[in-house]
């Protein structure tokens, strides 16, 4: 075909060398982690005389408090990236923290939720966390696939009960004296190293299997998806249960590390995790994220915390910058979007 | 068409008159250029509109018709050029300001609001308020009924707009632009969605309008159209401007060589060949409410054209036999082997393989990329080893494939939204060609796409043919059909009314089956 060889040309050349010039978007992410960071660092020196990166305990602190928040945006991360939203991750760990921190109670702990399952096992509680946050994940993938409800009403209504049902599984009372086989899940590096294994295999899993491949098939077009030979409802299943599966994971953890598991964790985890993926490039109208940029986003979240408490800053002002820069970080996305595509 | 006397010969692009006050063409825009990022859309662009005229615009896809249009209606600022419209010059900022000035344009995607009446819709911004400040119901209404009475249209002003079907709404979005009072028109491909009988009722309301003095631009890929509507065409290839004609001076073969630069020597390369066995045979395939019946048989290496108005049950057959939406009662055999399809998932294991109607709903992954959407189908089939994905191994292939299709993309990790309509269908049939199916449906494979694409596609059916798939082609095009099919089956409100040979077929026998 002769026909519109010309612009076509024409186009190759210019693409390639738009292409020199940009910088894949996680490399972007990447910078403007670099530049938050020397902001705080300038504002430490300039405000209180000292350095914001050069304090380890700080960092060690920072990089804690994230991880756990990290495991439940990685399962968001794909949850956006199908199209969906999942806003009960913060109920689901306070609901798996709870009865997973209840199977590992002190061995003779007379005031023990379950007095005869003292002691037991350190593999009973984390495997029946994990299950928790699955079944609830499931409820949600189900609820979604086939009553087609809108994911943010499903995970809503799974936001509210997880939370209701937290509280009522001891009548509100926190869950202590717990052994510790199970404090050791949440000491020293070990949430970041969980936090570092979980977003490696999804990362993975996302760009090398079927698995990611149907996941951002699904969130580009649902239809063409189906068409395609996709049984989106089983997959979209699957999506779910995962992130609720890390949700329950990210329940274990912070209940290790608080040594308690208490009805009230998580508040608010569900948001951060999903400002997290949208700062690292997840597009909330599905079929595009990656997890590396998840990492990154989520690391910037958690720079931000630390750093203004770092500068004595109230936490008011911290929540006010925090919702703008959300908001900015979709609305440089869409820009970027939008000259993309006016080629 | 009988041509109107007023008509004088229009030559190549003149300079234009320098002080045009009062110019003899109701819109002149010359010297246009626009460039997007890395491609120039449109150079050194010109058009000329006389009132009481209609004035086609042919080309291929990216041709530039879409950007110029968009330019005279306000959506896009030039990068040079000037717009005189009754001489006067303008410079538009916006599509308000376009109607402001008298330029409508009815635009592809139909920007109606679906919760809204029609009358809201029509009248959107110019409500008539009453004495307190509140809009006035009954007012609006009698305004839109006194519209629709004009333009002879039969649809309820209060009915929200959601309930109609997209040739209706066509219809009330054809009225809105006219409601403008406008003297410049702009149709963009206005009948891709209408029945035959509805593209008649269009042409009347266009005639009306070209008969009281207005300007109307009409967009369109149908050449028979041109020939029934349009008193003049202007022909634009790769974003410049190659002339205008008199639409009675020119034959369909002049058109085509303007827009493409080269003679067509074959529209349909249909070639005999060897007719296999029976590949796939449905018996009384019925899905309650929607089809009934429907019986038929397709061999190897056989093409069965499937013709029938929009909405007679043609591309629900399609569908029920790729179980996106399952028959409820008949047989479907493949191979001589009876078989219970009711996913897409199972269609393609059994070597079934469906290119649909809608390239954007239903087809294409717009923001991935050219090598995502080519797989996507196949790697549910193979290509997974050990849980992982073969990359390597499938991106060679799918490379393979884009070029043996000629996909025109830079690379393969384009986005599949920034390839034209023809690149774009090319790209999907890849995807099922992949999945090396025996039995291929293509659901208006050619729709939308510029002639050469089309005639790159049908060479490839018949290639396909050749190897023998058995193929379903549906297709809203009577030479289409005509062309490429062995057989063509004729559907009519959900029932097989016909099944003619190629011998035997031509379009006054398909349409009375069609339209009974």
């Amino acid at each position: 075909m002769a026909v519109g060889n010309a612009a076509t040309v024409d186009m190759t050349k210019s693409t390639e060398k738009t292409r020199k010039i940009r910088l894949p978007s996680e490399a972007r992410i990447f910078l403007v982690l670099i530049g938050v960071a020397l902001v705080f660092e300038a504002l430490g020196w300039i405000i209180i005389g000292q350095s914001f990166l050069l304090n380890k305990e700080r960092l060690i602190v920072m990089i804690l408090q994230m991880s756990v928040i990290g495991i439940i945006a990685v399962g968001v991360t794909q949850v956006i990236i199908t199209g969906g939203i999942d806003l009960s991750s913060g109920s689901v760990l306070a609901l798996s923290a709870m009865v997973a921190a209840s199977l590992a109670q002190e061995a003779g702990y007379a005031r023990a939720v379950y007095p005869s399952l003292t002691g037991i096992s350190v593999f009973w509680p984390i495997i029946s966390g994990i299950l928790v946050g699955l079944v609830c994940g499931w409820i949600n993938g189900a609820l979604i696939a086939y009553t087609a409800i809108p994911p943010f009403i499903a995970t809503l209504g799974m936001y509210v009960s997880a939370r209701g049902l937290a509280k009522w599984y001891t009548h509100g009372s926190p869950v202590s004296m717990l052994t510790d086989d199970y404090a050791w899940i949440g000491s020293g590096a070990i949430p970041v190293v969980i936090f570092l294994i979980v977003a490696l295999i999804f990362h993975i899993a996302l760009r090398y299997t079927r698995y990611g491949k149907f996941t951002y098939a699904i969130g580009a077009n649902r239809q063409a998806a189906r068409v395609s030979g996709i049984n989106v409802g089983r997959h979209l299943i699957v999506v779910y249960c995962l992130a609720g599966l890390l949700s329950g994971l990210a329940g274990i953890v912070t209940s290790a590390r608080a040594i308690t598991g208490q009805a009230g964790m998580g508040m608010g985890y569900e948001l951060d995790a999903i400002a997290g993926a949208v700062i690292g490039g997840t597009s909330l109208s599905g079929g595009a994220g990656r997890i590396t940029g998840t990492v990154i986003g989520t690391i910037i979240l958690g720079v931000m915390t630390s750093g203004f408490t770092f500068l004595r800053i109230d936490a008011y002002y911290q929540e006010i910058v925090k919702g703008i820069i959300i908001v900015a970080a979709v609305v440089a996305d869409q820009y970027r979007q939008k000259t993309r595509r006016s080629v | 068409m009988g041509s109107i006397d007023n008509i004088g010969a229009v030559a190549s692009p003149a300079p234009a008159d320098p002080q045009g006050a009062k110019s003899e063409y109701l819109l002149e825009v010359a010297g246009v250029r626009k460039a997007f990022p890395g491609v120039v859309a449109l150079d050194n662009v010109c058009l000329r509109i006389r009132p009481g005229t209609v004035h086609a615009l042919m080309g291929e896809n990216g041709a530039g018709k879409s950007t110029l249009m968009k330019i005279v209606a306000g959506v896009y600022v030039p990068d040079q050029g000037t717009m005189h419209l009754h001489g006067r010059e303008m410079r538009l900022t916006s599509p308000l300001d376009a109607l402001q000035n008298g330029i409508a344009m009815i635009h592809q995607e139909l920007n109606l609001m679906p919760f809204m009446t029609v009358a809201e819709n029509i009248w959107i911004r110019r409500e008539p308020h009453n004495s307190l400040g509140l809009i006035d119901h009954g007012e609006l209404r009698r305004k839109t009924q006194e519209l629709f009475d004009a333009l002879n249209i039969d649809i309820d002003p209060e009915i929200e707009i959601q309930h109609l079907s997209i040739s209706n709404r066509q219809m009330v979005e054809i009225a809105k632009a006219v409601s403008y009072n406008s003297d410049v028109l702009i149709m963009d491909e206005p009948t891709s969605a209408l029945t035959e009988h509805e593209v008649g009722h269009l042409f009347t309301i266009i005639r009306q309008l070209r008969d009281q003095g207005k300007g109307i631009i009409y967009i369109t890929h149908k050449m028979n159209e041109l020939f029934e509507i349009a008193d003049e065409v202007s022909v634009f290839r790769d974003g410049r401007y190659i002339g205008t004609e008199r639409a009675a001076d020119v034959t369909r073969d002049d058109i085509i060589r303007m827009m493409v630069g080269r003679e067509i020597t074959q529209m349909f390369p249909k070639e005999e060949v060897p007719i296999g066995d029976i590949r796939l045979s449905v018996r009384n395939l019925t899905l309650d409410g929607v089809f009934k019946d429907v019986s038929f048989d397709v061999r190897a290496g056989e093409i069965l054209g499937f013709a029938g108005l929009i909405g007679s049950g043609r591309s629900n057959v399609a569908e029920a036999l790729f179980g996106v939406t399952p028959a409820t009662s008949g047989t479907i055999e493949i191979n001589g082997k009876k078989v219970d399809i009711d996913s897409p998932s199972k269609a393609i294991a059994q070597g079934i393989s469906f290119l649909t109607e809608d390239r954007k709903e239903s087809g294409c992954f717009l923001i991935l990329d050219v090598l995502e959407n080519m797989q996507m189908a196949v790697v549910g089939q193979k290509f997974v080893r050990g849980g992982f994905v073969e990359q390597k191994k499938l991106t060679e292939e799918c490379k393979e494939m884009s070029a043996k299709l000629s996909v025109k993309t830079p690379t393969m990790y384009e986005r599949v939204e920034n390839l034209s309509g023809g690149n774009q269908q090319k790209v999907l049939i890849g995807r099922w060609l992949l999945t090396n199916p025996s039995i291929l449906i293509l659901d208006e494979p050619t729709r939308g796409i510029d002639v050469g694409a089309k005639a790159e596609i049908h060479k490839l059916i018949t290639r396909l043919a050749g190897r023998g798939v058995a193929v379903i082609m549906i297709s809203s095009e009577l030479p289409e059909v005509l062309g490429m099919s062995d057989r063509i089956l004729v559907m009519h409100e959900g029932r097989v009314t016909g099944i003619l040979n190629r011998a035997e077929a031509d379009q006054v026998k398909i349409m009375e089956l069609a339209a009974k």
